[in-house]
């Protein structure tokens, strides 16, 4: 084992001390130095399986991976958070999945729409409401494309049947009503919640959109939920190297868009943790194949660039390299503007899907090293995917505590930290610069060309903000 | 809670989570509430907390109130009164004993820090020793030592246990403390008073109420602030006199609001409060009767935003009073937002400025006026109406 390693090692063990035995055993699981060739067998660490209670977990539910990751961004379908008010109420327009449209007439992206389940629902069931509703947003909403039931806890514990409602209800509307069962208590994480959302996309819309004529050039562009506009700063690079994007998946979505993908001549995947599912089962069955790629500051950028053209054919190499050769400038001048106010920084970053892996290199373009890194609801592939773009005794964490968090924090002292709203304000408290990397923190986009500029201009407000000097720190 | 605690109740959750909670924080009261899947499956939390205490996973001493605030039954605004109840209830068992001279607060359902600070300052000129039952304000908006901790303790176990032996407890909301003040009343034998302290006479009430509990004065400070936010009111009256209002908010906001805004001469018109009951329907009715400007008021329970846009379009007004949210009617209805209520996401720091007391009115009437001539300034652009003085 290397020093860094055992240096690593012996932080994790300090901060596990405080729990109890059968709790230590298991986060001691989650946590390992970074080990980048592989041979550490004890530094993989253990993901995707039950937290432990009272830790404060800063993960989400199944309802939050279906309806808040997955389907809420689809525009013209209407989405219902089906049961009790405060899971709708809570997820309302917080994720910044921006669409075009008039909403209340043809998209319904902003509005939180439920059937807010009362005692008598939970007692008598809830289906005959759910009818009911169904039928108000028909008729309040002519010009929607289809309707997505997405249960709450309760929906499932008493047992209704929102598949015999849906169904009774397609005939007669003419569009998808999709019911999922993304209950809370299903699975361990938002992750769940991803995969059940996948699966529906299966069942009830892929195949059944129209396209009317296809190009070899075609490609959808998937896991990309357009947080701040970053799938339309993706999408024109995507044009400009000459590729058609039929679809968007799921930001900024059609309902049509959704049943089309397949058509595709090449599926490119961003977050690969939530739709990796849909993709795969694509290639199953329509053989479209799919690729992963990164759309996070320069490197990665002409990386990505050069392997989506290498699967087209000359014009597209040609103009993909076009493309490099005038962007690059303007990407130089970002980093020459910033990289001398960022250069050595450390950066700890615990976030969700793909950002804990992408967003490293945009980083490192700007001279600031990823020191420690983690997921909230990542698998092994994900894991597989980290180790070996971090450096050796890196801090790996996964499914991390509030109090690992501001533990590692206190000992690895990072000039900047990326998580989510939960941490924000505590570490504004602590005097660490924080930016909430879940929504860009109110900003974006941060994908592509148009993304990167943006990423370097607010890392640098927050790292270097005067604001935090004036903090008069208590020992 | 996962599948198999659905299946097989969160037994072992509750154990677990509180040794590890009591692990890592070393708290002296852990306040435990439902969500759904615990109330649907009918989890026993007393049977579970008192388990916890006698395998000896949390000491037998650590306080754990709980309360059952399932989302399907009632509004925030609920989960807020029976877990307030239950915390009360709870730590003061058994400590009625001889009168400490104090006077218990309950702020209610309020994230307004700036609440909490008020009506300390207040009781504090007034010379009146006092308890504010769950005071969330540092909680909030602690001031930032480079420090972050969880427990603030504004509010001690040692006081709350002591709230039972106070001359009073005052509520400055009505429906999100309904079951609180009916068990302080009941089971404490204490004088309960419910005034929400929005507006000149509102907290005028508050006061004289105060005085006469406690004998104390008002001072003239206070008056003074009084004379101050009147002369605001007087200066300002003809920009807000006969402007018609939509109001959007939880029950005890309107309530305050809307006595504010009859004032000054407003006309609140359209009123929605999702989470109102026939109750209030009432108390707003009364409130409207009692005054000229509140003629064109009608109250809406049990209806949304969505309700409220097709209101504002077919009957439009000049103003907009609501939360966040309500800027998408904002947009859709082009009526300028004042935002007031819970939650307040889009506007840095309001919370931090009071709206109850003759401070608050002062804050709510300068946010009003300085609405209505921004709009104005808007509307006179290229005109010959563009004043500098207004």
């Amino acid at each position: 084992m290397s020093r860094a390693i055992e240096d690593t090692k012996k932080m994790i063990d300090e901060v596990l001390e405080v729990y109890p035995e059968k709790t230590k055993k298991d986060r001691a699981k989650h946590i390992a130095p970074n080990d980048p060739s592989g041979q550490c067998a004890s530094c993989q660490v253990k993901s995707n399986v039950k937290s432990r209670p009272g830790v404060m977990t800063v993960r989400g539910c199944a309802f939050a991976g279906a309806k808040g990751v997955v389907w809420g961004p689809v525009k013209d379908q209407i989405t219902i958070s089906h049961g009790p008010i405060g899971c709708g109420q809570y997820s309302w327009w917080a994720r910044r999945n921006y669409y075009n449209g008039q909403t209340g007439i043809d998209t319904f992206g902003t509005m939180h729409i439920t059937t807010d389940f009362q005692e008598k629902d939970i007692v008598y069931g809830g289906d005959k409401h759910l009818d009911a509703a169904l039928d108000e947003l028909k008729g309040l909403f002519p010009l929607a494309k289809g309707i997505g039931i997405l249960s709450e806890c309760p929906v499932g514990l008493i047992g209704d049947d929102i598949e015999a409602v849906a169904k009774k209800k397609v005939k007669d509307f003419n569009m998808p009503i999709v019911p999922v069962r993304c209950e809370g208590f299903r699975g361990v994480s938002q992750s769940l919640g991803h995969h059940i959302a996948n699966d529906t996309i299966r069942d009830h819309i892929l195949g059944k959109g129209k396209l009317e004529t296809t190009t070899p050039y075609d490609v959808a562009l998937i896991g990309d939920y357009n947080i701040g506009g970053d799938a339309w700063s993706s999408r024109k690079m995507l044009e400009e190297m000459g590729l058609r994007v039929i679809a968007q998946w799921t930001g900024d979505a059609s309902v049509n868009e959704m049943g089309i993908a397949h058509k595709s001549k090449l599926n490119l995947i961003h977050c690969y943790r939530s739709m990796n599912y849909i993709c795969r089962h694509m290639e199953e069955t329509y053989g479209t194949p799919w690729l992963e790629f990164n759309f996070f500051g320069p490197t990665k950028i002409y990386e990505s660039i050069r392997k989506i053209a290498a699967q087209f054919d000359d014009t597209i190499k040609e103009k993909a390299e076009a493309m490099i050769e005038k962007y690059k400038p303007k990407m130089d001048a970002v980093i020459e503007k910033y990289r001398p106010r960022l250069e050595g920084k450390t950066v700890m970053l615990y976030v969700g899907g793909l950002r804990p892996r992408h967003t490293i290199g945009a980083y490192e373009d700007l001279g600031m090293e990823v020191v420690a890194s983690g997921y909230e609801f990542g698998h092994n592939d994900d894991y597989k995917r980290t180790y070996e773009v971090m450096k050796e005794g890196a801090l790996i964490i996964d499914d991390a505590t509030e109090y690992e968090l501001e533990e590692f924090t206190h000992r690895m002292k990072p000039d900047l930290v990326g998580a989510g709203i939960k941490e924000k304000y505590t570490y504004h408290k602590m005097g660490v610069p924080f930016r909430q990397m879940h929504s860009w923190d109110y900003s974006g986009p941060y994908h592509g060309f148009d993304g990167f500029g943006v990423f370097a201009r607010d890392m640098d407000a927050t790292v270097n903000s005067p604001t935090w000097d004036l903090i008069r720190r208590k020992k | 809670m996962t599948e198999d605690a659905a299946v097989f109740g969160g037994l072992n959750n509750m154990t677990e989570g509180l040794e590890n909670a009591y692990a890592l924080y070393k708290p002296k009261m852990m306040a435990i509430f439902t969500s759904c899947i615990a109330e649907v499956i009918g989890d026993d939390l007393n049977a579970y907390t008192k388990g916890a205490k006698e395998k000896g996973v949390v000491p037998a001493e650590l306080l754990t109130p709980y309360a059952n605030t399932p989302s399907f039954v009632g509004s925030h605004i609920t989960g807020y009164d029976n877990m307030l109840r239950s915390i009360l209830k709870s730590l003061t068992s058994g400590k009625k004993s001889e009168p400490n001279g104090k006077v218990n607060v309950i702020a209610g359902f309020d994230a307004y820090t700036g609440n909490y600070r008020e009506i300390k300052r207040m009781l504090d000129m007034m010379d009146v020793k006092h308890t504010v039952l769950s005071d969330v304000s540092d909680s909030f908006d602690a001031p930032n030592t480079g420090q972050a901790k969880i427990y603030r303790g504004l509010t001690t176990i040692e006081d709350t246990m002591d709230s039972a032996n106070a001359m009073a407890t005052v509520a400055l909301q009505k429906y999100s403390t309904l079951k609180t003040m009916e068990f302080i009343s009941k089971e404490w034998n204490q004088k309960t008073v419910v005034k929400i302290p929005v507006g000149v006479r509102n907290t005028d009430a508050l006061l004289e109420e105060l005085s006469k509990i406690t004998g104390k004065r008002v001072p003239q400070e206070l008056e003074d602030e009084r004379g101050r936010v009147v002369d605001a009111m007087v200066d300002s009256h003809t920009y807000v006199h006969g402007k018609r209002f939509a109001l959007v908010g939880d029950p005890d906001l309107l309530l305050g609001m809307v006595s504010i805004l009859m004032e000054m001469g407003g006309e609140p018109v359209h009123i929605i409060c999702t989470n109102g009951d026939k109750n209030f329907l009432e108390d707003m009715e009364t409130l409207l009767a009692s005054s000229p400007y509140g003629a064109s008021g009608k109250v809406y329970i049990n209806k949304d935003l969505w309700h409220l846009r097709s209101l504002m379009f077919t009957d439009p007004v000049d103003l907009l009073i609501g939360n966040s949210y309500a800027k998408f009617l904002w947009r859709d209805t082009g009526t300028p937002l004042i935002r007031y209520g819970f939650p307040l996401f889009d506007r840095h720091h309001l919370h931090r400025y009071p709206i109850i007391g003759y401070q608050g009115a002062l804050n709510i009437v300068t946010s009003i006026v300085n609405t209505v001539l921004e709009e104005l300034d808007r509307a006179t652009i290229n005109t010959t109406s563009f004043d500098v003085i207004r």
